[in-house]
């Protein structure tokens, strides 16, 4: 085992990080917003609701994320006079907003999926008994709809994030030098594909452990009544 | 008008153009991801059965085989067999005299990373499977006199197949879909003939776009094959349920 070069590796790859996470971040926080209302499309919105979040659940989620990215960064250059005009131009030539706008569009169809089901998850009687007190509209949604949904949808949404998380990979290709992108340039540079491959996946893996105990205790938080009484547990 | 009638001379699905090399490179994604599926569909089952074995090191491996593979970026994963293998290739080389850099073939590369990967999909669902067989189906097999390969081949089997059939459609689609990444190592299937084709034309969108559609012209198709497949397995289980 060379531990200089791992230890190189290890700073090099590095490097990249602000990169993955930010993109990481941007796309889920963006991604979550959209998925919530595509969902609430879906679920609320009628034939038309329907009809237009099936349509783009199929789009986005039938097709690989990398023709995604490829069709917003090198695609709508082609429409590059229009763009400028509607001043769009100075977003979408930067690969990185490209990569942004394309994750975001893809988890949007992918946790859309998620909180639908988790909507329509939420027992009929528990909206009857609000409604009974009174509650209706966006009240309603507020206050008994979303948390329920929210706790519901907490697991397949854990997943969602470590599967972003490893999406953000793709943005290499279109020449962003995140970690997949530093490592593959190490990889061609050095030839060492194995050492290079651990340094980048226990990276990978370590954001992922993170976050995937963030969601689990966020997941313990809101089910206090899933937990064992004092009583019981005794 | 205009734009279809420009589009349909651009990709001329007829004798000229490009849409006859765009087919063949469908077909190049099918055969690369069936290949790879299957490849992952022995390999899952081998870290299924470590997974589940009675073993404590086999259950440790068979877990970290998931967990690192499930946890690490597919990309990467591509970028190691093709180098890696290219390395470990001319090294065997050398020791037959051959000076020289003896590259990956693309296809090898493809099916053995998209094996690897969906291997770690493949083998959650398969345990998922195995575990939802009853206690009782095995003690009536037993009962009858079946010995452990019968009960295996004839009880076991069956019902895993059954019980996978609907996972094992979802970790197909994602092979599918995962395929486009093996266009890094210039194998030509949709995504790269696409890159061929917008750069010669200079029509990046229309290409682009037409990879799109034909992906989820295959991943519809399978759906509704997948769909069959289910019915056709659950026959004689829904009077039950």
């Amino acid at each position: 085992m060379d531990f200089t070069f791992i230890f190189e590796t290890f700073e090099t790859l590095v490097g990249g990080l602000p990169l993955t996470l930010s993109m990481a971040a941007i796309s889920i926080s963006a991604g979550t917003i959209l998925a919530i209302s595509l969902a609430v499309f879906a679920v609320f919105g009628g034939s038309t609701g329907k009809a237009f979040a099936s349509g783009y659940v199929f789009v986005f989620r039938g097709s690989p994320l990398l023709v995604q990215i490829f069709l917003i960064y090198y695609g709508l250059g082609q429409f590059r006079p229009a763009l400028q005009a509607w001043g769009l131009w100075p977003i979408l030539r930067e690969p990185y907003w490209c990569a942004v706008i394309a994750l975001t569009l893809n988890t949007t169809a992918y946790s859309g999926e998620i909180f639908r089901g988790a909507l329509q998850s939420v027992p009929a009687q528990q909206v009857e008994a609000a409604r009974a007190c009174g509650m209706s509209g966006l009240l309603l949604f507020w206050r008994i709809i979303f948390p329920i949904a929210l706790r519901q949808a907490l697991p397949g949404y854990g997943n969602e994030v470590a599967l972003m998380v490893k999406a953000t990979a793709l943005a290499s290709v279109i020449t962003i030098m995140e970690v997949t992108g530093s490592a593959g340039k190490l990889i061609a540079d050095s030839f060492r594909a194995f050492e290079v491959f651990c340094v980048a996946g226990a990276i990978y893996l370590a954001i992922n452990l993170i976050l995937t105990h963030l969601v689990a205790m966020l997941e313990y938080r809101l089910s206090p009544h899933l937990r064992l009484q004092p009583a019981q547990a005794a | 008008m205009d734009a279809i009638k420009n589009y349909v001379e651009l990709v001329g699905f007829g004798q000229e153009g490009w849409g006859g090399l765009l087919l063949s490179a469908m077909m190049m994604t099918i055969a690369v991801s069936v290949s790879g599926f299957l490849t992952g569909s022995v390999l899952g089952t081998i870290v299924a059965s470590m997974k589940l074995s009675s073993i404590g090191p086999l259950r440790w491996i068979g877990g970290s085989y998931t967990t690192v593979l499930r946890g690490v970026p597919d990309l990467l994963v591509v970028y190691l067999f093709y180098f890696g293998g290219g390395a470990f290739l001319s090294y065997i080389g050398a020791f037959a005299g051959y000076d020289g850099y003896i590259g990956m073939p693309a296809f090898l590369t493809g099916t053995v990373a998209l094996g690897v990967v969906s291997a770690a999909y493949q083998a959650e669902v398969l345990r998922g499977a195995y575990r939802a067989v009853s206690r009782g189906e095995l003690e009536a097999a037993d009962s009858v006199g079946m010995r452990p390969w019968r009960k295996f081949r004839r009880i076991v089997v069956p019902l895993v197949l059954r019980y996978a059939t609907p996972g094992l459609g979802n970790t197909w689609q994602l092979v599918l879909k995962e395929s486009a990444l093996i266009s890094v190592t210039g194998l030509v299937e949709i995504l790269r003939q696409s890159q061929i084709a917008a750069g010669s034309t200079r029509k990046p969108f229309e290409f682009y776009l037409t990879a799109l559609v034909l992906y989820l012209v295959i991943t519809w198709a399978s759906s509704l094959l997948f769909g069959r497949l289910e019915n056709r397995a659950m026959r004689g289980f829904r009077r039950a349920a």
